[in-house]
């Protein structure tokens, strides 16, 4: 066992073994954050560092504190105040940091496969914080892990997601891996935003809201990004919401056990409403508890992987 | 080639006794847990505390850790080990801790089981109970509770399986 890759670039690459390997293993660390004392020694003198290309609270805290709790040292590199404001390459910027001696570089970038092309170019072990358009691996795999804890299984269930999938990459690396993993998959919202060559991908396509949550397990909302708002894919957030905003009605044709489920940042009364956002199915802050053992688990398996 | 060392019915009587032992260095059962180390250890100590229950008549708080991430070794191994869970579900505070593992052999896993014990809590004593001591200790470390003692030669291989895992109850040394 062990993975294969010294990088997590995207699922498109893993098998499902990989996948039900680091979710076993994020079990694990799930464990660890429940104690009192949260930091365990495993990877005690490695360096961490985060390189962010692209604004992010969420997801940079996540990796952060998953990498301090495996006592790992980290550096948060951020764009802005750094010497890319200067003009240096990002090849030249990761090649700096590496000879700083990072052993993980975490790297997220506006542009589709920065982080490919930073695992190709270092020796350092790369994780794909989200790259354009491209993929979001921890992501989808800390929603794997949250559908397993409280579903017991991924195989047989059905799930949509609803909403701008042309622009995410954290639907793309959802459709991977719960393909992968033997779930359905519907995806949801208007064909600007979901256009019929998805179909490529072993989905069923619904531009109908009611028709796409018929009987679903599982409903996985996205971030509606409202700059997109006026550029023609679709009219104003509030024709959207009143057509692919999840409310509690909505959310009735679902099956009576659906979970609902949301990336962050939430953009409330635009594509969910409060009360299903706070409401006893959702388990949105389930995710970012779990996006930490899952990033955990990453990074403790990945130190495995020798070059 | 292969021999075994102790069948069912021995690893029953050892327990039995080490149950014994366990109580009269502690004098009774109170303030006393037990923490099996993943995996085999889990299974021993699960069947020691049902022991120390019968004899002591009292409930004995029983825990299961596992090390992996205190391992020494994370850095030099070729895959990462496995992370099993860890359930200690009790305070173990100024509690008397008897750490169970199956083999007591290098002495480097019960470093790291002490040093996870103590992120725990502060016991007021760690004690060690092993079913089997093959000897080749690489740190000052030896068991309160000793199931039997071995002399093994190091490329030797002592594997202990059990019913839990769907064996047959065992002690097998194996060399090659």
């Amino acid at each position: 066992m062990g993975l294969k890759s010294k990088d997590l670039i995207g699922i498109k690459a893993l098998d499902a073994a990989d996948i039900e390997q680091i979710l076993d293993t994020a079990a694990g660390f799930k464990d660890v954050l429940g104690r009192d004392i949260k930091k365990v020694p495993a990877l005690r003198g490695k360096t961490t560092v985060n390189l962010f290309y692209e604004p992010s609270t969420r997801t940079r805290t996540s990796f952060e504190l998953a990498a301090k709790r495996l006592s790992t040292d980290v550096i948060n590199f951020s764009v802005s105040t750094s010497s890319v404001v200067k003009g240096e390459s990002l090849r030249d910027t990761a090649l700096t940091i590496q000879a700083l001696g990072a052993d993980f570089i975490i790297v997220r970038h506006s542009c589709s496969g920065v982080a490919h092309f930073l695992a190709n170019n270092l020796d350092a072990s790369v994780v794909n914080a989200g790259d354009g358009t491209n993929e979001h691996p921890t992501q989808a795999l800390l929603d794997l892990f949250t559908i397993r804890e409280k579903k017991g299984v991924i195989r047989g269930l059905e799930v949509a997601i609803v909403g701008d999938i042309l622009h995410s990459r954290v639907a793309k690396s959802n459709i991977y891996a719960l393909k992968k993993m033997g779930a359905g998959v519907r995806l949801v919202g208007p064909p600007t935003l979901v256009p019929d060559v998805l179909k490529d991908l072993d989905v069923e396509i619904y531009s109908d809201m009611d028709r796409g949550l018929k009987d679903v397990d599982i409903v996985m909302m996205l971030r509606i990004q409202v700059e997109r708002q006026g550029k023609g894919f679709f009219p104003t957030t509030v024709e959207y919401f009143r057509n692919w905003g999840l409310t509690p009605e909505r959310l009735s044709m679902a099956k009576k056990s659906a979970l609902v489920m949301h990336p962050g940042p939430m953009n409330r009364g635009v594509e969910i409403s409060s009360d299903v956002a706070d409401g006893m199915r959702s388990v949105i802050l389930d995710q970012v508890t779990n996006g930490l053992a899952v990033r955990m688990a990453v990074l403790y398996l990945l130190a495995g992987v020798k070059g | 080639m292969s021999k075994v060392l102790l069948n069912k019915e021995d690893i029953g009587r050892i327990i039995t006794r080490m149950a014994h032992e366990v109580i009269e260095k502690n004098k009774g059962v109170s303030s006393l847990c037990l923490i099996g180390i993943q995996r085999g250890g889990v299974h021993l100590a699960g069947r020691l505390a049902a022991r120390l229950e019968e004899i002591g008549g009292q409930n004995i708080p029983v825990g299961a850790l596992d090390i992996a991430l205190y391992r020494d070794d994370i850095a030099v191994r070729k895959e990462q080990p496995v992370v099993r869970r860890t359930e200690v579900p009790f305070e173990i505070n100024n509690e008397k801790v008897v750490l169970v593992d199956d083999v007591l052999f290098t002495g480097r896993s019960i470093r790291a089981a002490m040093d996870a014990v103590m992120d725990f809590g502060r016991p007021s004593a760690i004690q060690l109970a092993v079913l089997v001591d093959r000897g080749h200790r690489e740190l000052p470390i030896k068991a309160d509770f000793v199931g039997k003692n071995v002399p093994t030669s190091i490329d030797e291989t002592v594997k202990v399986e059990f019913e839990e895992d769907g064996l047959e109850d065992r002690v097998v040394l194996e060399w090659v």
